[in-house]
């Protein structure tokens, strides 16, 4: 069974494999990874089967190992996050995201009086909770929580 | 607090507070002191507060300094579109140290990253009004003699006022007991109960005054205002209950004092402002005592 899931798609010999994305959050983790500004081969599925998510998306970027700290960033969006290290083929590693304590640059503040939303800085959150996620802005103080996430 | 910008009551520790009411009360006893001779501060209100703007500049005066500024951001480049953090770079090339009022929540916090000369916070949208926080600590101290184990009843809008708010976590070091009274769409968010528990100060929360404010020893008003509620029915049924009139101050403690942070709408019926329990106006002035104290110490002369 494994193995005919995964011919959905392409094998990567090199590389890493981000499983179990929500589908509808498949560009937010594109976009928080800038996986739309590489030259590397990035192959993705989306609204594949998922029994724990319903419709899930995948993603696998060839040649590029990921830092923790980045992978982190997507736990916003992508809580549930696989990630397969690939290496000539093989799964080296497997790995899961977690939320980091502080979310800088790619969250937005839901507080529409907040300064970071009238002037071009980037936002910063202290993590308050991280499951569901419940972000306070640095700034005004307000919490965003994962109901309002909004990815820039 | 040399050189260090202040934007939130929480920027300042229990010792650093008693600092600036020790020094509020030098100034009161000795208001002309020619310390600021030569330095330039900026008061820049991208939205109109006289009274909170005037309150600074007459500090700044007071202590030999001069001002810059402006009063109302649709007279300066902002008006023309320029971002905060122009606004501030270039303004500190002009001044000491800045002071500011802004409607957006944050601003202040932002303008004190990107400034290199001190920022004081003058009020950030609903955020933060620190200044307004020091000055009502030195009329409680003032009027009551001390800070300690006193009984503050806070009045009408404890949702959205930030004074209350500020207020409340400043308290804090100090044991106080809490009285809430407030319409159930404007009573005090859970946030800062939770505060309180954590920190073990007792609290009690009521719909009306009644004679729940009998025992207190400060009773802090605020407006509750039209805007802040979602069904208007609900704003005409609560908006008589919360106003402060001299007969039910009748059976309040005599050494009992009536704050407010100005300006006030209806919410203090003309008939308080004899009463000798009244102090909103002479709040007013310690505003002037206590920003001095800041300045100078922040700009290092005190
Ligand atoms: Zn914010």
């Amino acid at each position: 069974m494994e193995a005919k899931k995964e011919l959905k798609v392409n094998a990567i010999k090199n590389g890493t494999v981000i499983d179990h994305i929500p589908s509808q959050n498949l560009f937010s983790v594109i976009n928080i990874l800038g996986l739309n500004n590489i030259q590397q081969q990035v192959t993705f599925g989306f609204n594949l089967e998922s029994k724990k998510l319903g419709k899930k998306a995948i993603i696998k970027v060839a040649d590029i190992y990921f830092k923790d700290a980045e992978l982190n960033k997507i736990s916003l969006v992508a809580p549930d996050a696989k990630l397969n290290i690939i290496r000539d083929y093989e799964v080296v590693e497997k790995k899961v995201v977690s939320i980091p304590d502080e979310v800088t640059a790619i969250v937005k503040c839901m507080n529409p009086k907040c300064i970071t939303n009238h002037e071009q800085m980037v936002t910063s959150f202290e993590v308050v909770r991280k499951g569901p996620a419940a972000l306070k802005c640095r700034y005004c103080e307000k919490i965003t929580d994962q109901d309002h996430l909004e990815i820039i | 607090m040399k050189n260090r910008s202040l934007v939130s009551i929480t920027d300042y520790n229990k010792d650093e507070m008693l600092q600036i009411l020790d020094l509020a009360g030098e100034f009161e006893k000795n208001p002309r002191q020619d310390l600021l001779h030569g330095s330039v501060v900026a008061t820049l209100f991208f939205e109109p507060s006289t009274r909170t703007r005037l309150s600074f500049e007459s500090a700044v005066n007071r202590l030999g300094g001069s001002v810059i500024g402006f009063s109302d951001s649709s007279s300066s480049s902002v008006s023309k579109g320029e971002t905060l953090k122009d606004t501030i770079l270039t303004v500190s090339n002009y001044s000491d140290l800045i002071v500011m009022r802004h409607p957006l929540e944050g601003s202040a916090k932002y303008a004190s990253e990107v400034s290199p000369v001190p920022i004081i916070n003058a009020g950030d949208g609903a955020h933060q009004h620190p200044t307004q926080t020091l000055l009502d600590m030195y009329s409680i101290r003032k009027t009551q003699g001390r800070l300690d184990n006193l009984r503050i009843c806070m009045v009408g809008d404890l949702k959205y006022g930030r004074t209350v708010h500020s207020l409340l976590i400043a308290m804090i070091h100090f044991n106080p007991v809490f009285v809430f009274i407030a319409p159930e769409e404007l009573k005090m968010p859970d946030e800062y109960k939770l505060l309180l528990d954590k920190n073990g100060i007792e609290y009690h929360e009521y719909k009306d005054i009644g004679d729940n404010m009998d025992d207190a020893d400060i009773i802090y008003m605020t407006r509750v205002q039209r805007e802040r509620f979602s069904d208007p029915l609900e704003y005409e049924k609560v908006k008589n209950v919360y106003i402060l009139r001299n007969a039910m101050l009748g059976n309040t403690k005599p050494n009992v004092k009536v704050l407010h942070p100005l300006p006030r709408v209806n919410e203090i019926n003309y008939d308080v402002d004899a009463n000798p329990k009244a102090y909103y106006f002479e709040q007013a002035l310690n505003g002037v005592f206590t920003r001095m104290a800041i300045i100078s110490k922040i700009l290092g002369v005190k």
